[in-house]
């Protein structure tokens, strides 16, 4: 097992054709796998020391390769953070989060990620190493569609990095709902991450993201911008179906398409309204 | 093979419970695997190999992380703990054990080292946990046997008390809750299930399956392969069966192949199985297998096997049509015509998965010239008959060596691994393991029946019902296994426990392109249950009647006929049932309105529904027997060969055959199952055993005391005791020692023995279904609060009061046990889980209860005794979840206005019901 990025770089460029598996809580990995043979080499990214910790840096939050979801959990983050937070506590099991890693939620590339929303709502980046180098992807540019990241043979993920934001939107407080048709170990129907940011008694700044409802979750502009400027008390009337058309759910065994597009829509009520009442116990709601 | 290098073996070295281990195992070997097949560590369970379950969960550095997730080589360094090593040196392990026993919160103990794993790692964080923080540090383990409450109880419990509460101990009397008799041993890490027996060196075979629902295969050059492919000893065909390739439970529709010959019917049909070594099979690649495959065009639903055009599956059975079951009386539809209101609906349930956390698995050898198999099974005689026909040899050839089995629910009632692990051993002359993965018990075992249920029933003003429709199809998938069975037994049960004079209820079961669907705690009735106690609602809405009300009215009591015309002059317990419910309906119905009146998305309903199950087969003979012998030593040996599956036969029969012969029950040593040392007590379905192998220990213990009493020529109200070699009877003339060793000894090592047999009194269905089905029923009614968030569609369920007539509850805590395992189950059935072949084949697609979707669950035991049940019991396994999903569905009316005609109720249905009802 490498303990260095470089020998996790060099590994993986010598990885052959049939590729390397890059492996750390292997949560996805094994049951992707299912009862099949191991035919290829495997990276085992959990002991490398570059991929450790959670920092705060000049650049804004760094989360490395390694973290998991747990490190996560029990982290000291600020409130624009609860929305991943909350994500943290509903990722499958104790047992998952305790292995399972931000980064690997975003490799999975799952349309039902839990990790991503809430990521989005934070501007948050990839950061990529190769023997060439490191660059950073942002988040919206790295999951390309189901199963398919900007990941190119040779790559690996390092990090997971948030910007430092605006002032009035890291002062912010994030909130995150899913929904499923049991409590625990449950894959989302359809999930919702906000960031909402209050400022003189209104909407500063909100970010809303939907998660399961496309094949990769997304933002939803028109619906952030109808917020902006609103007090708390006109923020559900502000919020309508329309603001989600970009959206495109499918009906599958968890849902039907027209459920997932109902539940979206109450779900970023339900989302705005917990981060707006977040915001008010924080203070913001009030004293401005 | 350039990636040998990178794939071979190294070693990993860490600590395991306390000291230095190491083991060898390639990049990439789960942990779970290392721990089992190379460290011993069989305490660590696999229930899904996928994160789902949780049964394999250990601590590594003091986290709980599921073993089968963790590649081996992420171990190094690390300090891991398992169930064994914590019960053995941790406190709150051992305060754990204790309080588990106190709550009887293990039933087939398989999940049992996930929870209690996760539940120490919760105590050395929360020493005293609230039951919020328990679910949440136990959410990610299913357990499909207890509902969970008891483990929360107990968890709870482990935190809270110095001293634990007496609840446990005792003579194990008829009537006391006694701890389980197995429970230590599945607290504690010891008990052994189907994947725990095989030697290291046996040879494990692998099944290749059609992955198609219908297809037509050719095979390659399977000696080429054999000899080419290192490692791999034989492959097995049709062409390898030497008895008979047709095996089914019921003698009359046997056909289902141990492999497909030309034609696999289902995805997942076995057509062939390899045996090789361990290491070649971990290897194992099915897509090198030579098999060719054209798939044909398949039917998946009733409607389309009917169709003229569809594929015929059997070709003796036109039309796709299995069986039927009928059963009429007096004028159905002439009592609709009569009728003062009159409702009709047309039900839908899918196919459920049983959802134990024990995959089939087991091994097999040569002993002497025989065949042993060792397997999780709930009926090891007809194994030991189905082998025997498969393998066309003499049943004195084969002994099947049931092992603990870790849930069952009916499924493990047909043949699964066990032809293939005779015909391997028998092929390869050595030991052969086999362990289904949990994709392949998903797609290859049998399910609950898939329903469509048209219903009409008539009532009059007064409430009385007047004219009762029924017809019903049940998918019974590919092959029969338990379809028949079902047929019979929904029209018989469809009426639910009422008197109802004008019936007719039809049944059938249909063949299609599926998994074959069988036996599955209730065999359909649950299914019929929907249907009729949902429009009972409809009716007594209708009529402006109260819903508990309208079935009281209705309700069998004693010397009322059944739909079948049978009779009890006693033992009819409903109304008590639903009596008993009077206090919580009143109750949680003010509680609801007062609730609804304040909240306008989020609404809370109250319903109720009842349930009835007859005890053992229907119209057909089912003997139990029961051995038991005292030994020379004066040590008694009970010959327990009703299989425990969980429910806790093992306790139960030994406890009656304790009171029978007039001793403490841990005075009782328990052999078997095992077809060698025990005699039939038939299998451990149809709510059978407490009932039927209950009589026939209670006959046994009983002709056993005669026996002893008979030493001293004592009266029958004598009581004696066992020493080393000598008992003494002790009655009015004072006690009697009698040395044991002076008498003779028996064949089987006893100088005193007994054998009895218990068959249940019925007699044979006449053409209308009139007759004497079952000797005893059993009766349940449930109430159910829920809460049902309009704007999501979800329904969360609050709380249960559950009444049930046991007749005499034998132990108390192990009916709650099965009262609330039920529960839990027919919550699922209502509210989540629908196995779709090809789309759920998995536990995180096909959604199981955890433990934060189960509320609490008030037992009412009610003891209408049984003249024909051991001191008066009645059956209960099934009983349990025949109420639970029609309650559910009736509160889901009741807190919305709206009916919902199919399970699953999940989100996304209820929503969209919601809706089409006009709310927002």
């Amino acid at each position: 097992m490498p303990t260095t990025l470089q020998d996790a770089v060099d590994f993986l460029q010598q990885g052959g054709k049939n590729g390397v598996e890059i492996v750390a809580g292997a949560t996805d990995w094994f049951p992707a796998r299912g009862e099949r043979p191991l035919c290829q080499p495997i990276l085992d990214i959990t002991k490398i020391a570059e991929l450790q910790g959670i920092e705060r840096t000049l650049q804004g939050w760094r989360f490395g390769a390694a973290v998991t979801w747990s490190d996560i959990l029990t982290a000291d983050l600020p409130n624009c953070f609860a929305g991943l937070k909350a994500a943290a506590r509903e990722v499958g099991s104790v047992q998952i989060q305790n292995v399972a890693t931000l980064a690997g939620n975003l490799c999975n590339a799952s349309p039902a990620a839990d990790g991503v929303p809430p990521l989005l709502t934070l501007d948050a980046a990839v950061e990529i190493a190769s023997l060439s180098g490191v660059r950073s992807v942002p988040l919206t540019e790295f999951v390309l569609g189901v199963r398919q990241t900007a990941l190119q043979p040779g790559e690996m993920v390092t990090a997971v990095t948030v910007p430092v934001l605006p002032m009035h939107v890291s002062e912010g407080v994030g909130c995150f709902i899913k929904i499923g048709a049991r409590k625990y170990l449950v894959i989302s129907i359809t999930m919702v991450a906000a960031l909402v940011a209050v400022a003189d008694g209104k909407i500063a700044e909100a970010r809303v993201a939907v998660g399961a409802c496309s094949t990769v979750a997304q933002r939803v502009p028109m619906l952030e911008a109808a917020l902006r400027g609103c007090t708390a008390a006109q923020a559900e009337a502000a919020i309508c179906p329309a603001h989600l058309e970009a959206l495109s759910p499918i009906s599958d065994m968890r849902g039907s398409a027209s459920y997932r597009a109902d539940a979206a829509f109450e779900l970023c009520r339900r989302a705005v309204a917990s981060a707006l009442t977040g915001a008010a116990q924080n203070g913001g709601l009030g004293h401005g | 093979m350039d990636n040998a290098a990178t794939l071979s073996a190294h070693f990993t070295e860490f600590k395991l419970n306390g000291r230095m281990v190491k083991v060898s195992a390639a990049a990439g070997v789960r942990l779970s695997h290392s721990l089992r097949e190379q460290l011993g560590a069989k305490d660590v369970k696999i229930g899904c190999n996928a994160g789902d379950c949780g049964a394999c969960t250990v601590l590594v550095d003091g986290d709980p992380v599921c073993a089968c997730l963790m590649p081996t080589q992420q171990a190094a360094g690390k300090t891991l703990e398992t169930l064994v090593g914590l019960v053995g040196q941790d406190p709150r392990a051992k305060a754990l054990v204790q309080s588990f026993q106190n709550h009887q919160a293990a039933q087939c103990g398989i999940c049992t080292p996930g929870v209690m794993v996760s539940a120490v790692a919760l105590l050395r964080d929360v020493p005293k946990p609230t039951i919020k923080q328990v679910q949440d540090a136990l959410g990610g383990v299913l357990c499909r046997c207890t509902g969970y409450r008891k483990i929360i109880d107990a968890v709870c419990e482990a935190g809270q008390a110095e001293v634990f509460p007496v609840a446990v101990s005792g003579s194990g009397a008829v009537g006391t809750s006694v701890a389980r008799l197995d429970g230590l041993q599945k607290l504690q890490g010891r008990e052994v299930f189907g994947d725990d027996v095989a030697p290291p060196q046996a040879l494990v075979i692998k099944a290749v399956r059609s992955p198609f629902a219908r297809a037509e295969f050719r095979f390659g050059d399977l000696e080429n392969y054999v000899t080419s492919t290192a490692g791999v000893h034989a492959v097995l065909t049709a062409a390898d069966v030497p008895g008979k390739n047709a095996f089914g439970v019921i003698p009359a529709f046997q056909d289902q192949p141990v492999f497909a010959e030309t034609e696999a019917r289902f995805r997942g049909e076995a057509v062939a199985a390899v045996i090789g070594t361990a290491a070649a099979m971990a290897c194992f690649d099915e897509a090198g297998f030579p098999v060719i495959w054209e798939e044909r065009p398949a039917v998946s639903r009733v409607a389309q096997a009917l169709m003229a055009s569809a594929p015929q599956l059997h070709a003796d059975h036109p039309q796709n049509v299995m069986c039927g079951g009928f059963v009429a009386r007096g004028d159905a539809q002439n009592g609709l015509l009569d009728a003062d209101a009159v409702v009709e609906g047309l039900f839908e349930t899918g196919f459920v998965e049983h959802g134990y956390i024990e995959p089939e698995a087991g091994f097999a050898e040569c002993v002497e010239g025989r065949i042993e198999v060792h397997a999780c099974t709930q009926a090891p005689v007809m194994d030991l008959e189905s082998l025997a026909a498969i393998l066309g040899c003499d049943q004195g050839k084969l002994r099947i060596r049931p092992t603990a089995v870790g849930g069952g629910f009916g499924s493990k009632l047909d043949l699964s691994v066990q032809p293939f692990l005779a015909l391997a051993t028998l092929k390869t002359g050595q030991p052969v393991r086999m362990t289904y993965s949990r994709t392949e018990t998903m797609q290859a075992t049998t399910k609950r029946h898939p329903s469509e249920i048209d219903l009409k029933i008539g009532a009059t003003k007064a409430g009385r019902i007047c004219g009762f429709v029924f017809t019903g199809d049940f998918n019974t998938g590919a092959y029969a296994s338990w379809g028949p069975t079902v047929a019979n037994r929904v029209p018989v049960h469809a009426s639910g426990p009422y008197q109802i004079a004008d019936y007719r209820a039809e049944s059938r079961g249909i063949y299609t392109h599926c998994p074959p669907a069988g036996a599955f705690r209730g065999f359909g009735v649950p299914q019929a249950a929907i249907a009729q106690e949902s429009l009972f609602d409809e009716l007594a809405d209708k009529l402006g009647i109260d819903a508990l009300e309208f079935r009281e009215i209705n309700a069998l009591e004693d010397g009322a006929e059944t739909v079948c015309g049978q009779v009890f002059t006693q033992g009819v317990g409903i109304k008590d049932c639903l009596r008993a419910l009077r206090p919580a309906w009143q109750r949680e119905k003010a509680l609801c309105a007062a609730f609804n009146a304040e909240n306008a998305s989020i609404k809370r309903g109250v319903g109720v529904a009842a349930g009835w199950y007859g005890c053992g087969n229907t119209s057909l003979p089912n003997p139990s027997t029961i051995k038991s012998g005292i030994t020379a030593e004066g040590r008694i040996f009970l010959h327990q060969g009703a299989t425990d599956i969980g429910q806790g036969s093992n306790t139960v029969i030994a406890q009656i055959f304790a009171q029978a012969l007039g001793v403490v029950v841990h005075d009782i040593h328990l052999l078997g199952p095992d077809t060698d040392i025990t005699p039939d007590a038939g299998k451990t379905s149809a709510s059978r055993q407490t009932f039927v192998s209950g009589n026939a220990a209670r006959l046994s213990g009983e002709s056993l005391r005669r026996k002893v009493l008979a030493l001293a020529n004592a009266g029958p109200d004598a009581s004696f005791s066992f020493d080393s070699g000598t008992v003494t009877i002790c009655d009015g003339a004072g006690p009697h020692v009698v040395a044991l060793q002076r008498l003779p000894v028996g064949a089987d090592g006893y100088v005193l023995e007994a054998i009895e047999t218990y068959d249940p009194p019925t007699l044979p269905l006449d053409e209308n279904g009139q007759g004497v089905p079952y000797a005893q029923f059993g009766y349940a009614a449930h109430l159910a609060v829920v809460e049902v968030d309009i704007r999501l569609g979800s329904v969360i369920p609050q709380r249960f009061t559950a009444a049930h007539d046991v007749g005499q509850a034998i132990n108390p805590l192990l009916v709650e046990g099965q009262v609330q395992g039920g529960i839990a189950q027919g919550l699922g059935m209502a509210l989540m889980e629908e196995y779709l072949p090809g789309r759920t084949e998995n536990l995180h697609d096909y959604l199981m209860p955890t433990i934060g979707d189960v509320p609490p669950i008030e037992t009412l035991i009610i003891e209408q005794a049984d003249a024909e049940g051991p001191y008066g019991a009645k059956g209960l396994g099934e009983h349990v979840l025949i109420p639970t999903a029609p309650a559910l569905l009736n509160a889901i009316k009741n807190a919305t206005g709206v009916r919902l005609y199919s399970v699953p109720a999940t989100p996304s249905r209820v929503r969209t019901a919601l809706k089409e009802a006009g709310y927002d």
